[in-house]
């Protein structure tokens, strides 16, 4: 086992008062020599449903496909996240992660389980819980800076506070000279830092992020990931990040989560205790990427194997593609 | 420039072979008008202000007519495209009234209301209504979901869903729809208004052939066409163009 991931979750540092820093729990001693963030000792608190940010319990979706069978997407999930943590959620394609962050949105209901946020059940839609969708949906009839008033417009906030607010949320993600620009206007990295920025401007509890960069070119990617872990670091929220990319997951989360390919179940929990900030191509991160991965294969095999017709057994083998993202 | 020359180079021989026509004297003038009759025509009815005053009430009510008609089909075609029962029943039956041409409703609408700016209207809003509905359901059926999701998750609910986000979101889709209306809207106003003396552009086309003024009838038929080309050419090309400077389309030509 390694040092860099530990593999069954549980006991890890909790804050105690999310402004009191959370981000950076734990650095392992032989994680590397670059200087991270130090590691604060803090009281140790067993995880439990009270304290819970966001709290899934048993959680089931089936639904009936075209032809009239039964299908089970999600199976009993339950998975609890901290105030002002980061957990990242990888799976292979199909495996409902996506369909996750709906139902914990309230967009969908669920068949069977609950979804509690600070406790409470989950009844549709709140904007204590943002969505940011993999492909910006972002309003291409409002402005920049309408977008990102958008959600504050609907709760009924004055417009003064909403200005100021928009404006704020803007220089946070560097667009603040973009206020008036229409959408189509800017890059995928602008978009996708303005969904950022609407998201934020709601002031929700959870951001829940559904593969927001998986459309974007390496390079953008790079910088969004370095932004949103300032961001995160500066606002104290706490992320729910979905994404195929184990890579990626490990580069930003504080835990990566695996699920299982139809249906989809919680397969093991990797608390991350890599210093921050971290980098993509650390070896670091691209060994514990290789772990989670060497978990995640099989489910990769198996949804391969389920695209495929029958007959062809298409496979990724062991460190083949383990060093390398995928 | 080339379109500028083209256009220059039809109309004028379109206007001298008219010219021509009506100078060769085939048929008798009280039958096939010079140009120029017509345009003698043209300015004494706006002279007399009977022409000002027909366009503002056929303006009145079409406006009134076509507006009734876009709050309406706006409200049926939501309907019609987010239930399914809906849409199997009213949306079945309003592709089929569709063939009916408005006019039709013209008897209905004498004994329903009576000789009166009702029945206009009713006729009006019957021409237009078919093609809005039709048009907001296109567009809400067309419109990406994901807007609909994104505004239900920063707390957009019911009206506020509606008009803030369902509607802005399909109305690149239901332009055309609305021009269609419009047209539609038009052509039954005029229609009406030939039927049922009461002022209005139908009307004074009409009182053209009881007084045998061919040039009057040919000066309010070019009336009529430069209003509907006007309104075509302003209000809708000019919202076409905003809706594709925003969400950054590529004007379709």
């Amino acid at each position: 086992m390694s040092t860099y991931v530990r593999k069954l979750p549980g006991h890890f540092p909790i804050p105690v008062d999310p402004g009191d820093d959370p981000r950076f729990p734990v650095v392992s001693a032989t994680a590397t020599g670059r200087a991270g963030p130090v590691a604060v000792d803090r009281p140790v608190r067993a995880v439990s449903p009270e304290i819970s940010k966001v709290g899934l319990s048993d959680l089931c979706l089936s639904y009936r496909t075209q032809n009239g069978e039964r299908l089970l997407a999600l199976d009993h999930i339950n998975l609890q996240v901290r105030t002002g943590e980061f957990v990242c959620v990888v799976g292979p394609s199909g495996c409902g992660k996506s369909t996750l962050l709906h139902l914990i949105a309230g967009l969908h209901p669920q068949t069977s389980g609950q979804i509690l946020i600070d406790g409470k059940p989950v009844q549709g839609p709140g904007t204590d819980r943002i969505m940011i969708f993999q492909e910006h949906a972002l309003f291409p009839w409002l402005t920049v800076g309408q977008n990102v008033e958008f959600g504050m417009k609907m709760k009924g906030i004055p417009k003064a506070e909403r200005k100021e607010k928009t404006s704020h949320y803007l220089r946070l993600v560097h667009l603040a000279k973009f206020e008036k620009s229409y959408i189509h206007q800017l890059s995928g990295g602008m978009r996708q830092r303005v969904a950022i920025a609407r998201a934020l401007a709601t002031e929700p509890d959870v951001l829940l992020m559904d593969e927001p960069f998986a459309a974007l070119d390496a390079q953008t990617r790079d910088l969004l990931h370095d932004e949103l872990e300032r961001i995160w670091s500066e606002t104290g929220r706490t992320i729910l990040f979905v994404t195929h990319n184990v890579r990626e997951a490990v580069r930003l989360g504080d835990r990566v989560v695996l699920l299982t390919f139809r249906p989809g179940r919680v397969k093991n929990g990797f608390p991350v205790e890599l210093p921050r900030p971290r980098h993509l191509e650390d070896p670091n991160v691209a060994r514990a990427a290789r772990e989670i991965l060497d978990e995640l294969r099989d489910e990769i095999n198996r949804s391969l194997e389920a695209e495929y017709n029958d007959g062809v057994k298409p496979r990724i083998e062991p460190r083949v593609a383990g060093g390398s993202r995928v | 420039m080339k379109r500028a020359v083209r256009y220059v180079v039809f109309y004028s021989a379109l206007f001298g072979l008219w010219t021509l026509l009506a100078e060769l004297k085939i048929w008798p003038p009280y039958l096939f008008p010079t140009p120029w009759g017509v345009g003698e025509a043209l300015y004494a009815g706006f002279q007399d202000h009977t022409y000002w005053i027909a366009i503002r009430v056929s303006m009145q009510r079409v406006l009134i007519g076509y507006g009734i008609s876009v709050v309406l089909g706006m409200v049926l075609g939501l309907g019609v495209a987010s239930n399914k029962f809906l849409e199997e029943t009213i949306g079945g039956l309003l592709v089929s009234l569709q063939s009916l041409p408005s006019i039709c409703w013209w008897p209905l609408a004498l004994l329903w209301f009576g000789l009166s700016q009702k029945a206009i209207l009713f006729v009006v809003i019957m021409g237009s209504l078919l093609s809005v509905t039709l048009a907001m359901e296109d567009g809400r059926k067309q419109m990406p979901k994901i807007f609909g999701q994104a505004g239900r998750n920063l707390g957009a609910r019911g009206f506020k869903l509606f008009w803030y986000v369902l509607l802005p979101a399909s109305l690149p889709f239901m332009v055309s729809g609305l021009k269609q209306g419009w047209a539609f809207a038009w052509r039954s106003l005029i229609t009406a208004e030939m039927l049922y003396l009461s002022l209005g552009l139908g009307q004074v086309l009409m009182m053209g052939r009881d007084l045998n003024d061919m040039s009057a009838v040919i000066a309010v038929m070019i009336l009529i066409i430069a209003i509907g080309y006007l309104v075509d050419g302003i209000v809708f090309k000019g919202m076409e163009r905003h809706l594709q400077n925003k969400w950054g389309l590529t004007p379709a030509t």
